[in-house]
């Protein structure tokens, strides 16, 4: 509100001319740096490449590497899109960040390493055996998942009901803490290790050369996705979320039970947060008590990029940041003669944050919330 | 809801004997009870924590960590929400049946836990699913016994906790308040000691209280207590908050006093592992009074605190240290002579409200929990900058800048080898923070701070720039983050990336918010009694067996206090009224100071509540 007002001029503090100016710098910077790599793709001896690259010249990328890259980056994204659709959801409804939803992912991926690796013991994780120990493996892991989400609920957030704001983040700041602590105090430090995926899942496409397990994750984070879109749209249920998002005042007058479809929500993505959880086991094959947290927060910039409470955008913002932070470091820093940029992967995934909040803090496709949310 | 139980106050009650008891709430708790018990067992605290004793030789912290569950859900399965004009039920045996039969629940699930330790081997993924656990649970006994002894001990706890309703208001206090003092006084063991050696004959040689003087401190508690102690102390204060002008004045005056005065002299008389725990409490007690201003005061939850804790840890370390990265120009100059650490230390401020300014102005206008968010975001964007290739020319990536003199200021220096010299340059920036803090909090600009944290737009509508307001918290607490990182940076020696990790945002934060926001005894209390007992981040408390665990119960903390006490510990007056408005405003309708019915508006209640406080002279 006090934004809109602003805007139509109501005299710029130096707060606002130093946003303009960063603004103005940052996408400067951007495309000053995309040219530089375009330019240095199609001839690395060019001036700008030399003089910040020195004597031996920019390097130029192979077709496969930024096939490579971009296939990674969009697994991941995948993986995030699936993740922010829970934050997504809680935002929509009860307006507030629920900041252990990254936690939730965490739980479903050690779940996964539990039974992949009783039924590794068991000789099940290779060959036919494996389709129906996925199968049940995938269907634990939604079911912890869920079940964690809607305890977080029940025992943290619903009596947080109407309280101000913050109250309920820094809440499931605790939660999120404490999960974490308690997995590593129940299952022990260190990183776990899945099993090895069987043979087929390493292969690579004889055409396209990308990974089997990569295309896996993005077929089935797809596949789920639709799931979720059909429901949140098509089922009464859903239509039932999404009027509580609207208004839980007139929701409840119109019969709905207000305090069951928070716990659905929660319910929902919590099972989004369990297949992503999964798939991320089955991608890095290694987890550990803190494995939820960056995800998490990254999940929750795909939800701001894609647009809060929109969930096409959660999906459409997911796969954008993983590209982002695939190929943003090599296009953006990379041109500059920045050594070692693959360490600043996790910064650029912020800088989108920040970039997005600053350029346009609707998301790229648009909040979806009720006026009282977005005061 | 003080107001609501009070003014009802007749319980016209009839008793229908010892089990007419709420059996479907028993079964809830007690089943609550078992899972927490068997998590608490399965997290391997009791094991762990079994070799710090408590009272010698038969409690131990880990025993602890098992028992203290069934005596709190003992006291509080007798909980009843008194109603208005609805009878309350008499206390009597019905609360120890309640207490004792949840107790029971509870045990039971630990007794199954041992019985299922002992039969199957799930150490594969459960790494305290071990033969320690049931030697621990079966008190080297017979599994058997360990089933029996469990359902037995804590339904005897729940029933000493159901027990404490039926005494009567003034004995319950003195029971908790003895049982306190004798954990209290078990766990200061080290510090005791250490400030009076002669206190040693109250402990036995492997450490923990001997029966005998465990059982005199319960006694004296006690009597202290039943004579009325507690009460003349709250009297004190009620008596202290009601004063005003010179006299008041000089009660703090006072207090001031005798607290610098501990402070000056308690570091004398203790040995190096006290003061180095008091200089670690002294530099989160920095930390957590800049975060108070930010949080407390101006609403604004930061948390990417730890990037001015950093800044100012690098820009001091890089300032004085020879073995800074070899990339910067030679015009930076080393400031390793006396006196130059003080140079150094205002170059760190400037720097810290520097970053302030360039991490502030993008997020200030951002919604509340967007901004936590992306201040976390900045706080981990600077770590990994300090910990990059790019920037590795300037700060050493990993291996981090070492070597960092001491603050010397030439007529003395403060070694990190010496913690006692730390202790009291930390005393005095904390003095120096602390006294900003209070002037602000009552300045013009701290008035302000607090109209845009209850409620923004009508700060804006009363004139409050509250871009630059808000701009300024920012600033202030990261001048007063620097401080405790220049502090941090010559006592450590070296500073490396992994010192600032995000987690120190959520310590700093957990601290302020048990303390209570907004108030700068409550975040004082917050430091000494968290960072101090449990232990920082990384640095050790008094309960150093604990830093295994002082994350999970951080965690724990923080959920409990958001739950029942947002306010803290020690709570910021106004704050605290913010935060239980509405029972505020059911106070002041059951005193007859509003009289509309419940169906007003949410513009119409808050003005009765402003015409109830008014009347009320803001007196709770």
């Amino acid at each position: 509100m006090t934004a809109a007002v602003r805007a139509k001029g109501a005299g710029k503090t130096n707060v606002d001319r130093f946003l303009t100016v960063l603004r103005v710098v940052m996408i400067g910077f951007i495309a000053i740096s995309l040219v530089a790599f375009i330019a240095q793709q199609i001839a690395p001896e060019n001036p700008f490449a030399e003089w910040r690259h020195g004597d031996e010249g920019a390097t130029r990328l192979s077709w496969a590497q930024y096939r490579g890259l971009l296939v990674t980056g969009i697994s991941q994204g995948a993986m995030y899109g699936l993740i922010a659709l829970g934050y997504s959801m809680v935002y929509g409804v009860l307006g507030f960040i629920n900041f252990a939803h990254g936690e939730v992912f965490m739980v479903s991926a050690f779940t996964g390493f539990i039974v992949s690796t009783k039924f590794d013991a068991a000789g099940w994780w290779e060959g036919a055996a494996f389709f129906p120990a996925i199968i049940i493996t995938v269907a634990l892991c939604v079911i912890v998942s869920t079940s964690t989400a809607v305890i977080m609920e029940r025992v943290a957030y619903r009596r947080l009901r109407g309280s101000p704001r913050l109250i309920p983040l820094i809440t499931s700041i605790g939660v999120s803490f404490f999960i974490q602590e308690a997995v590593r105090l129940v299952f022990g430090p260190g990183a776990k290790g899945y099993p090895s995926n069987p043979d087929w899942l390493e292969e690579r496409l004889p055409w396209l050369g990308i990974e089997v397990k990569k295309l896996v994750v993005i077929i089935i984070a797809a596949i789920a996705m639709a799931g979720l879109w059909y429901f949140v749209e098509r089922t009464k249920t859903g239509k039932a979320m999404r009027a509580v998002a609207e208004d839980k005042e007139i929701a409840s007058l119109m019969g709905i039970d207000v305090d069951k479809t928070i716990v659905k929500t929660f319910a929902v993505g919590g099972a989004m947060a369990g297949v992503a959880g999964i798939l991320w086991g089955i991608l890095f094959r290694s987890v550990i008590n803190t494995t939820g947290f960056l995800p998490g927060i990254k999940a929750f910039t795909a939800a701001v990029v894609g647009g809060v409470g929109n969930l096409g955008g959660a999906m459409a913002g997911g796969v954008s940041l993983g590209g982002a932070e695939a190929l943003g470091p090599l296009m953006i820093l990379e041109p500059w003669g920045i050594p070692g940029v693959s360490q600043l992967r996790d910064a650029v995934a912020f800088t989108v944050l920040i970039l997005v909040l600053l350029v346009k803090p609707t998301g790229l496709f648009g909040e979806r919330l009720s006026s009282e949310e977005r005061a | 809801m003080s107001a609501v139980t009070a003014s009802t106050g007749m319980p016209t009650a009839v008793s229908k004997g010892a089990f007419d008891v709420d059996w479907r709430q028993i079964a809830r708790t007690g089943g609550l009870l078992a899972l927490g018990l068997v998590f608490i067992a399965l997290t391997g605290m009791p094991v762990g924590l079994d070799e710090r004793t408590v009272i010698e030789p038969w409690l131990s912290l880990g025993l602890l960590s098992l028992t203290f569950l069934p005596f709190v859900l003992g006291y509080t399965v007798g909980h009843e929400k008194v109603l208005e004009g609805v009878a309350a039920k008499a206390k009597g045996a019905r609360d120890v049946v309640a207490g004792a039969a949840v107790g029971a629940l509870g045990g039971l699930g630990l007794s199954v836990l041992v019985v299922l330790v002992d039969n199957f081997d799930l150490r594969d993924p459960l790494v305290n699913w071990s033969p320690q656990l049931v030697e621990m649970l079966s008190f080297d006994q017979s599994v058997g016994f360990g089933f029996v002894a469990w359902i037995a001990i804590s339904g005897a706890l729940g029933a000493a906790g159901g027990a404490l309703h039926v005494l009567p208001h003034q004995v319950r206090r003195a029971v908790v308040a003895a049982i306190l003092a004798v954990l209290l006084t078990a766990i200061f063991e080290s510090f005791l000691t250490d400030v009076i050696d002669q206190l040693e004959f109250l402990y036995a040689s492997r450490g923990g209280l001997t029966n005998v003087w465990a059982v005199v401190v319960f006694v004296v508690a006690m009597a202290v207590s039943l004579s009325g102690g507690g009460e003349k102390l709250g009297e004190r204060r009620a008596a202290y908050q009601a004063a005003s002008g010179p006299a008041k004045n000089r009660q703090t005056a006072l207090f001031i006093a005798a607290f610098s005065l501990a402070m000056i002299i308690i570091p004398l008389v203790t040995g190096k592992i006290t003061q180095e725990l008091m200089a670690n409490v002294g530099i989160f007690m920095l930390l957590a009074l800049g975060l108070n201003i930010v949080v407390g005061l101006a609403g604004i939850l930061d948390l990417g605190y730890v990037a001015f804790f950093a800044v100012g840890g690098y820009t001091t370390a890089v300032l004085t240290s020879p073995n800074r990265g070899p990339d910067w120009p030679s015009w930076v100059p080393t400031l390793d002579g006396p006196g130059g650490w003080l140079i150094a230390l205002a170059v760190t401020i400037v720097m810290a409200i520097f970053a302030g300014l360039v991490i502030g102005a993008p997020v200030i206008r951002m919604r509340g929990d967007y901004l936590a968010i992306v201040t976390l975001g900045f706080g981990e964007i600077i770590r990994l900058l300090f910990l990059s290739d790019w920037l590795g020319g300037y700060f050493n990536g990993a291996q981090g800048i070492t070597n960092i003199p001491s603050a010397d200021f030439g007529i003395f220096e403060v070694k990190g080898t010496d913690p006692r010299s730390v202790f009291y340059l930390v005393m005095v920036l904390a003095a120096i923070s602390i006294y900003i803090s209070w002037r602000l909090e009552h300045s013009r600009l701290g008035r302000a701070w607090m109209a845009v944290r209850e409620d923004e737009s009508v700060a804006e509508a009363m004139g409050i720039n509250t871009v630059n307001v808000k701009l300024m918290a920012f600033v202030v607490g990261a001048a007063l983050a620097s401080f405790a990182g220049a502090v941090f940076s010559a006592k450590v020696g070296s500073i490396f990336p992994t010192s600032f990790l995000i987690l120190v945002s959520i310590v700093i934060l957990v601290i302020v918010i048990v303390g209570g926001m907004g108030n700068i005894v409550g975040v004082m209390v917050g430091a000494l009694g968290l960072v101090g007992v449990l232990g920082g981040p990384k640095q050790p408390g008094l309960l150093q067996e604990f830093s295994e665990y002082k994350l999970l119960i951080y965690g724990a903390l923080l959920i409990w206090m958001m739950l029942n006490r947002p306010e803290g510990l020690v709570p910021n007056v106004r704050r605290s009224r913010e935060l239980h408005q509405d029972e505020f405003l059911q106070d002041a309708w059951l005193r007859g100071e509003v009289d509309r019915d419940e169906s007003t508006t949410e513009a119409e209640a808050s003005a009765n509540l402003a015409d109830g406080l008014g009347t009320n002279g803001g007196a709770s």
